[in-house]
C-alpha cells in the first residue's frame, strides 16, 4: 500500500537531486534551469500528497500557482540564458567569474 | 453560484498600481517619447500614496476571504516604498539615459515590482506571500539584465535568477512541511495551530530550517548572502539602487508576516536561527567590506551587515523589538537611497563611479555632494545625530530588555569595526586630492533636489526621532493586537 510518507520520500528524494544538481553542476547552465524545474515539482508532489492527506483542496490550488510562476521563470530564465550566450559565446558555468573581489 | 463580492477598499492602492502599470505599458509602445511614461509613472507612485492615505483606516481590515490584511504597519510600509521608488525612478534618469536604458521596461518593471512589494507587505496567507515574492523577484532579475550588451549585467542577472529560484525552491519546501503539519495556509490559523502544538516537533523544526533559509536568501543575510555583493557590482548602478533600498522594506514585512503573525508560537525556535544568521552576518559583512575597493561591493557588504542588524531586532523576540527592526529597516531604505543615489549621480557616459577612488577629493570639486555623502556614511555608521544612531539604539535597547545582552555586545563590536570603512570614504573625500583624470559630473538639477532632501532628511530624522519612533511603535501595536 502506498502511503503518506512514501510521496514525500519521493518529494525529498526529488528535492535533493535537484539542489545537488544546482551546486555540483560545473558544466551547463541549462542543468540548472532543470534542476530549478525539478525543485519546484518536488514541492508540488509534497503539496498534492498533503493535500489529498488533509482532505483539503489549498494545497492543490497552491500547486496551480506554483505551476504557473514556474513556467513565468523558467520563461525568464531562458531569456537571461540567451542574452548571457549572446554576449559571453558559452554557457558554461564555470565561466561565469567576472563578478569576484 | 452566487460569489460575495469582495471588499476592494483594502486593495485599492494595489488595484491602482496594476492599472496604471498596464496603461503606462500599452502607452509607451504607442508614445514616440519616453517622458510621459516617466512622469506617468512618477503621477502612479503620487498616486497610490494618496490612495493609500485616504483609505487609513485606525482598524485593521482583511479581504479577500481573509487571505489580505490591511492594517497599520502595512500603509506606512507601503508609503515608505512608494517614495522609494520615487527616488530611484528620479535618480537614475541621467544614467539610464545616457546608457541607453531609458525604455519603457525599466519604468513597467519597476511598477510591478512595487506591486509584488506591496502583496508581500499585505498578505495574510503562504499563497499570497509566494504570488507576491516572486512578483518581485520575477521583476528584479529582468531590470538586473535590462543591460543586454554588458556581459557583467548579464553574468549578474543569471546568478541573481539561480539563487533566487533556489530560495523560492526552499521557502516553498519549508511551506509544504508546514501546511502537512498544520493543515492550514492562513497565517493566523497557522499561529493558533502551533498554539495547540502539533505533536511532531522534529519535522516542525525540519519545515522551519528550510522556511528560515529562504527567507535568509531573500533577506540576503550570511551564510546566504553569496549573491549579493556579485549582483550589486554587476547590476548597472541604478537598479542596484532599487535592488538595495525598496525590496528590503517587503523582506521585512516578509519576515514579520511569517514568523510574527504566523509562527509567533514557534518563537523558541526560530530566536536561535535568527541570532546565528546575525551574528554571521554583522561578522562577514563588516569584515569583508573593509577589503572592497568598489564602493558598490563595498555597500553591499554593509547591506548584509545591515540585514544582520535588523534581525536582531525581530529575535528580540517583543514589542520593542519589532518596532525598533521597523525604525531600522526605513532609516536604512533612506541612508541606502542616498548613497546608492549619489554613486548614479556621479557616474558619467562610459564611466561608473564605482570605486573608491571616485570620490576621492569629492570635497573640492562638489562640497555639497560630498557633505551629503558625508552624513549618509556617519549615519550608516551609526554614529549621532543622524537617524542610523537611533535606529542601531532602538535594536539594541530591545535586546537588551529581552535580556540578550550578549548579542547586544557582539552587534556594537562590529558596528565599531565597520564604522572604518565608512570613515575611510569621508577621510577620501575630504583629506584626499583629486585625481588629474577624473571625469567633470554633469548637474541634474531635479535629482540633485531630491538627493539633497534625502540627506536632509537622514539628519532631520536624526535630530527629531520621535514621530517615526512613535509612528513604528503605533503601526507595530495595532498589527500584534
Amino acid at each position: 500500500m502506498i502511503g503518506l510518507n512514501h510521496y514525500l520520500i519521493l518529494g525529498s528524494i526529488l528535492f535533493a537531486i535537484s539542489v545537488v544538481g544546482i551546486f555540483l553542476n560545473r558544466k551547463n547552465v541549462l542543468i540548472i534551469l532543470m534542476a530549478i524545474e525539478l525543485m519546484l515539482l518536488a514541492v508540488n508532489m509534497n503539496f498534492i500528497a498533503f493535500s489529498r492527506y488533509l482532505d483539503d483542496l489549498a494545497g492543490q490550488v497552491f500547486v496551480f500557482f506554483i505551476l504557473t510562476v514556474a513556467a513565468a521563470e523558467s520563461a525568464i530564465g531562458l531569456a537571461i540564458l540567451v542574452v548571457l550566450f549572446r554576449s559571453m559565446r558559452t554557457i558554461h558555468v564555470e565561466d561565469l567569474d567576472k563578478l569576484k573581489g | 453560484m452566487n460569489f460575495p463580492m469582495p471588499d476592494l477598499m483594502p486593495v485599492l492602492p494595489e488595484l491602482f498600481v496594476l492599472g496604471m502599470t498596464c496603461a503606462i505599458l500599452i502607452f509607451d509602445v504607442i508614445s514616440r517619447t519616453r517622458t510621459p511614461a516617466y512622469l506617468l509613472t512618477l503621477a502612479t507612485l503620487v498616486g497610490a500614496a494618496a490612495i493609500t492615505l485616504v483609505t487609513a483606516l485606525p482598524q485593521t481590515r482583511y479581504t479577500f476571504g481573509g487571505q489580505f490584511v490591511d492594517d497599520a504597519m502595512s500603509d506606512a510600509l507601503k508609503l515608505m516604498a512608494y517614495v522609494a521608488t520615487f527616488a530611484v525612478v528620479v535618480y537614475s534618469r541621467g544614467y539610464l539615459v545616457e546608457r541607453g536604458l531609458w525604455r519603457g521596461e525599466f519604468f513597467v518593471l519597476a511598477l510591478f515590482a512595487l506591486l509584488g512589494m506591496m502583496v508581500m507587505i499585505s498578505a495574510n496567507h503562504l499563497l499570497i506571500l509566494y504570488i507576491g515574492l516572486e512578483l518581485l523577484s520575477l521583476a528584479l532579475y529582468a531590470m538586473v539584465a535590462l543591460q543586454r550588451d554588458a556581459a557583467r549585467a548579464t553574468e549578474a542577472a543569471m546568478k541573481y535568477f539561480v539563487l533566487g529560484a533556489l530560495a523560492s525552491g526552499l521557502l516553498l519546501y519549508g511551506m509544504s512541511l508546514l501546511y502537512g503539519l498544520t493543515g492550514t495556509l492562513e497565517l493566523p490559523a497557522l499561529a493558533r495551530v502551533l498554539e495547540t502544538g502539533v505533536g511532531d516537533d522534529l519535522v516542525l523544526a525540519f519545515a522551519l530550517v528550510f522556511v528560515v533559509a529562504g527567507l535568509g536568501f531573500k533577506l540576503g543575510v550570511a551564510p546566504f548572502h553569496m549573491w549579493v555583493p556579485d549582483i550589486y557590482q554587476g547590476a548597472p548602478s541604478a537598479v542596484t539602487l532599487f535592488i538595495s533600498s525598496a525590496p528590503k522594506l517587503a523582506a521585512f514585512a516578509f519576515t514579520m508576516r511569517l514568523l510574527v503573525d504566523g509562527m509567533q508560537p514557534a518563537v523558541a525556535d526560530w530566536q536561535g536561527m535568527l541570532a546565528v544568521m546575525a551574528v554571521l552576518s554583522l561578522a562577514i559583512g563588516n569584515l569583508a567590506a573593509i577589503m572592497q575597493s568598489n564602493i558598490k561591493r563595498m555597500l553591499a557588504y554593509s547591506t548584509i551587515s545591515h540585514m544582520g542588524f535588523l534581525l536582531l531586532g525581530v529575535l528580540a523576540g517583543n514589542f520593542a523589538g519589532y518596532s525598533g527592526a521597523m525604525f531600522y529597516v526605513i532609516a536604512y531604505v533612506l541612508m541606502s537611497l542616498g548613497a546608492f543615489g549619489l554613486v548614479v549621480y556621479l557616474s558619467r557616459d562610459q564611466h561608473e563611479a564605482e570605486n573608491l577612488e571616485d570620490f576621492r577629493g569629492l570635497n573640492s570639486r562638489q562640497p555639497w555632494l560630498a557633505a551629503l555623502m558625508a552624513i549618509l556614511m556617519f549615519s550608516m555608521a551609526g554614529i549621532p545625530p543622524f537617524v542610523g544612531f537611533y535606529a542601531k539604539l532602538a535594536v539594541l535597547q530591545a535586546l537588551v530588555g529581552a535580556g540578550f545582552v550578549w548579542l547586544a555586545v557582539v552587534a556594537v563590536l562590529f558596528s565599531l569595526i565597520g564604522a572604518y570603512y565608512y570613515l575611510r570614504v569621508v577621510k577620501l573625500m575630504y583629506f584626499d586630492t583629486p585625481r588629474a583624470d577624473a571625469p567633470a559630473i554633469v548637474p541634474a538639477g531635479d535629482a540633485r533636489a531630491l538627493l539633497s532632501a534625502n540627506g536632509l532628511a537622514v539628519l532631520l530624522l536624526g535630530l527629531m526621532p520621535q514621530p517615526l519612533i512613535a509612528l513604528c511603535a503605533n503601526a507595530m501595536q495595532m498589527t500584534l493586537q
